[in-house]
């Protein structure tokens, strides 16, 4: 065991854990952040998407290790005001009904997230892109697209 | 192509947090071309699932809790001769459970007696993912160490993997109607046919998950993921000998179902239940994806076999339909799922002379289940591949084929069920067919094939000799779907729903209908709030604990809009009566507060009544099936890659007539999804076996659409209400996983000429069934100038082209034997299944 110490969502954190223990367990059973989820455990799915340092990444698949000094994002760090309001991208999916059963969505956000981070547009092609590496079997990503793409529009300068 | 919808496109505008839902006025007979309704209200339990607030299962934290595990079987067909546990481990920190172990019946509880918790020692293990033993331990290194150290002894059994030769029925049916002989000795053209698909996987992002507790009254609560509060509640007391009390079941945040949470998480529940008991702590049963597509249902496959009588202007005057499901090891719900494959065989066809035959028969493979569409998508696959192959030979468009014969009021069904009211399959067909131009992508697909059929130095092959390397055709479907339970289902299911107005003047919802993802928390307050005249937000619904809510009835067959929907804005009908009957002069919105503070809590349980004039007869088969009946069409447009035999689905437009339209963006989501699946289902989704294994049984193998896969889907909602339901609801839900498969397929053959029997249409089965295929058009009818280049190319395609894999369309073709991937025989299954968790 070592200590291995980051940021999430801007708070710092020191964790002790093996070294190859799952980024994913780390943030859902260490820090006790759940909204992380866990569909597969390969990095098929995308369900555990989060953000080191603006790279999109399947938590499954990074060892702790590997985010020493690293800036980690997730969707416990989307909202506003210290969780009292959505953020935009989050408002985006309430409104265009892009989160069903809910369990690809944080992923899902984080995916989006980067890509609007990146100054993506609202171009279908573009965003298609950004969240292939995140499956949802609810909206047949129809609705999730309007989202980012309001989104990304409400971002437009 | 540009696909415009022509009622304005939904997107829900934000409501006003507050705001009260538009209360929908549906004229009775009318129907009306789905429109946006404005002020419809925002997902219920959006912020949380968008926050990462929401608990699913595996996010609920129970201090002391152990890890369990499930040893299954390694065998397809065995007997259990022992379980060994080895003696150099030290087990004083392991809990180990057998059927021994368990307190009351060995039986999961559903409509047959036939499956156990856990196969005793001396039983007959009879499929692979069988469970044998239940570990628990309090870390999960001395789970998994202890699951290296359980051997199962069995001694092998033949297996029987085809349901064609298996002997054991599960159920049968015969629908007939009129005259089979004198329906094919009118026919003009008799057209025979046999279609196949497979396993489909739900894939429910959410893996299958239940953590037990123990409770201090002796029993056990279960929090999970779950469809069906009250079929685990009664699978629970029985097998564990439990009162209505001890056993209490709670639903979790569900991420997805589909059917593969509507009866697999009994035995998930007995499992737990079961260590805990053991162990005296809560014990987490949390299956990771591997174990989950092991073990639990999938979609039943299905041999439809079609022998049609048809007049030369296309009216269908016989039907001969034999439908084969395999429902692997155990009954599961399989009666009902080949019941309704059955009642949906025809399609949505007017025929005088009818046979229909349905078997299920076991195998020993994984039972099969619900999922989506509950053995309507199979049949219904069938039945539209069939009736476009009709069209051809009869040189008919598919569009008009269906015109000619799909049903209108009066019509009469195979079960002698009368259509009355709230048939719609002309105006679904209708307006699919005009939002995507259907006709003139047609004529220009179709004359695009036959410019190249035939064109090149292949004989009598559609493949494409000329420059063309993809080729784009349009398809389309039409479905019918029964709404709610099965012929005299809910009658016998008396459901309850109850609305509470509470001393503290809360309004709360109580049923055991679910959530998960589909809408249920948004559209029951949305109802309850229109009837109450209150705010939106006013009115709760509570949680899905049986401790708490009644028994509404499962969350499946599209009827939690409709029969529980129903039942809710009776209850709120009922209550707001009283409330303003104590009130003189006062309306309940203005009243319901200073109520509750004068006299009390007021609650009102609605229970199930028959609709009127609905009657079925179990026995013979005979009368009303379904209450009312769903419509869907779909049309799709596809490339196919004619080197590579890969099929790009483009566009899809789906209409979709669900009585009446609660909520506009969520109904559109039900559309989007289901259509989705079906789409996997069409092209990519498939299951290999090996000696009844599932071989690609991990998301690496079991593929399921991408966004990059995804088309445009574009949905139109079509109101025809149901006149019985108080708001006129269908449901919605199953429709669009009965048209997109046979669309999709469709469209494949207007592109390439080649029909598709069996799904998936894989690219190995489009370039089999391309090489075989005979031009479309003599050459003389189709020349056309070939260019030099062309012929090259040609000459190429014919030298490395993948023309020689396989020659033969006939539906019992041997398909693709082995999979590419997946684990090799040589994998540990006794210790991969559980080594998470």
């Amino acid at each position: 065991m070592s200590a291995y110490t980051f940021t999430v969502n801007g708070d710092p954190v020191e964790v002790d854990a093996p070294g190859m223990r799952r980024l994913l367990d780390v943030l859902r059973e260490d820090l006790g952040l759940t909204g992380t989820k866990e569909g597969c455990g390969e990095g098929e799915c995308g369900a555990c998407t989060v953000l080191i340092d603006g790279a999109v990444v399947d938590s499954c698949l990074v060892p702790v290790c590997q985010v020493e000094g690293s800036q980690v994002r997730t969707v416990e760090g989307l909202a506003l005001a210290g969780g009292a309001a959505l953020g935009p991208l989050q408002q985006a999916f309430l409104e265009a009904g892009g989160a069903q059963c809910g369990i690809c969505t944080p992923g899902m956000l984080m995916a989006a997230s980067a890509y609007l981070d990146d100054g993506g547009g609202p171009d279908e092609g573009g965003i298609r892109e950004a969240i292939a590496g995140n499956l949802c079997r609810c909206t047949g990503y129809t609705k999730i697209i309007e989202a980012i793409a309001m989104a990304a529009g409400d971002n437009r300068p | 192509m540009t696909i415009r919808t022509p009622p304005s496109r939904t997107t829900t505008p934000v409501a006003p947090r507050r705001s009260a839902p538009d209360a929908l006025v549906v004229r009775r007979g009318e129907i009306a071309p789905g429109r946006a309704r404005v002020n419809a209200p925002l997902r219920r339990e959006g912020p949380d699932k968008l926050t990462g607030a929401a608990k699913y299962a595996d996010d609920l934290v129970f201090p002391g809790a152990w890890f369990g595990a499930t040893i299954r079987s390694t065998d397809a067909h065995a007997r259990f001769v022992a379980i060994d546990l080895d003696p150099a481990f030290d087990w004083s920190k392991v809990a180990v459970v057998t059927a021994a172990d368990i307190p009351g019946d060995n039986i999961v509880s559903l409509i047959s007696d036939d499956q156990p918790v856990l196969v005793p020692v001396g039983g007959e293990i009879l499929h692979h993912a069988e469970p044998l033993v239940l570990l628990a331990a309090a870390d999960r290194e001395t789970l998994r160490a202890a699951g290296a150290r359980v051997t199962a002894r069995t001694e092998k059994l033949t297996p029987v993997f085809d349901p064609l030769v298996s002997d054991h029925v599960f159920a049968h049916y015969e629908i007939a109607a009129g005259d089979l002989g004198k329906g094919f000795a009118e026919a003009d053209v008799v057209l025979e046919g046999t279609y196949r698909v497979g396993h489909q996987e739900q894939l429910y992002i959410e893996n299958n998950a239940m953590i037990a507790v123990p409770r201090e009254d002796g029993g056990v609560a279960v929090h999970g993921s779950l469809q069906c509060p009250y079929y685990i509640h009664k699978a629970l007391k029985r097998a564990l000998r439990l009162t209505d009390q001890q056993a209490q079941v709670v639903q979790a945040e569900t991420g997805g179902g589909f059917g593969g949470k509507e009866e697999y998480p009994s035995i998930l529940a007995i499992h737990a239940a079961l260590l805990a008991r053991k162990t005296g702590k809560p014990v987490r049963m949390i299956y990771d994806r591997h174990e989950d597509l092991s073990a639990t249902t999938k979609r039943h496959p299905a041999i439809v076999t079609h022998r049609t009588g048809v007049k030369r202007d296309g009216t269908l005057v016989a039907q001969d339909i034999d439908v084969v499901m395999d429902g692997g090891a155990y009954c599961t719900l399989t009666p009902v799922v080949l019941s309704r494959g059955a009642i949906h065989a025809g399609g949505p066809y007017r025929c005088p002379n009818v046979r229909i035959r349905a078997r299920a028969t076991r195998t020993n493979t994984p039972p099969n289940g619900a999922f989506r569409g509950f053995g309507a998508p199979q049949t219904e696959f069938a039945a539209e591949i069939h009736i476009d192959r009709l069209a051809e030979d009869l040189g008919l468009s598919p569009l008009d084929i269906r015109r000619r014969n799909l049903y209108q009021v009066g019509d009469t069904t195979p079960t002698g069920q009368v259509l009355r009211d709230s048939v719609a399959a002309s105006e679904v067909l209708e307006r699919a067919v005009e939002a995507a131009e259907f006709e003139g992508v047609r004529a220009r697909t179709t004359a695009a094939r036959v410019r190249r059929g035939g064109a090149g130095i292949v004989p009598s092959s559609s493949h494409t000799t000329g420059p063309d390397r993809t080729a784009s055709g349009i398809g389309i479907a039409l479905a019918w779907h029964g709404a709610g339970f099965t012929g005299s289902g809910e009658v016998k299911l008396a459901s309850v729903a109850s609305v509470e107005l509470g001393a503290d003047g809360r309004i709360r919802i109580l049923t055991g209908s679910t959530e998960m993802g589909q809408g249920t928390k948004t559209i029951f307050p949305q109802l309850v709030a229109a009837e109450l005249g209150v705010a939106y937000d006013d009115v709760e619904i509570a949680p899905q604990d049986t401790a708490i809510v009644p028994d509404s009835g499962p969350t499946v067959a599209s009827r939690t809009a409709m029969v529980v929907g129903g039942l809710v804005i009776k209850a709120a009908q009922r209550l707001r009566a009283e409330v303003e009957a104590r009130n003189p002069g006062r309306d309940f919105a203005a009243a319901y507060r200073d109520d509750a503070a004068t006299h009390g809590p007021t609650r009102i349980d609605q229970r199930f009544e028959p609709y009127p004039g609905v009657h079925f007869d179990d026995e013979t088969y005979h009368g009303d099936a379904y209450p009312a009946f769903g419509w869907a069409a779909c049309v799709a447009s596809v490339d196919v890659d004619l080197d590579s035999g890969e099929v790009t689905v483009r566009d899809v437009v789906a209409a979709d007539d669900i009585g009446k339209v609660i909520h506009p963006t969520l109904a559109e989501g039900q559309v989007e999804g289901g259509t989705l699946q079906a789409i996997g289902y069409a092209t990519i989704e498939e299951i290999k076996l090996r000696d009844g294994r599932y071989l690609n049984d991990r998301l690496a193998t079991y593929i399921i659409p991408t966004s990059l896969d995804a088309p445009r889907i574009t949905s139109i909602l079509v109101e025809a209400p149901f006149a019985s339901a108080p708001h006129g609801a269908k449901g919605v839900g199953e429709l669009p996983m009965d048209v997109g498969a046979p669309a999709v397929v469709g469209a494949i053959h207007d592109a390439t000429g080649a029909w598709i029997h069996d799904l998936p249409a894989s690219p190995e089965r489009i370039l089999a069934a391309m090489g075989a295929t005979p031009p479309t058009e003599s050459p003389a009818s189709s020349p056309g100038p070939v260019s030099e280049a062309a012929v090259e190319a040609a000459v190429e395609a014919a030298v490395e082209g993948p023309i020689d894999q396989g020659t033969d369309p006939r539906p019992d073709a041997p398909t693709d034997p082995l999979p590419l991937r997946g684990p090799g025989p040589d994998d540990e299954r006794v210790d991969d299944g559980w080594h998470k968790e």
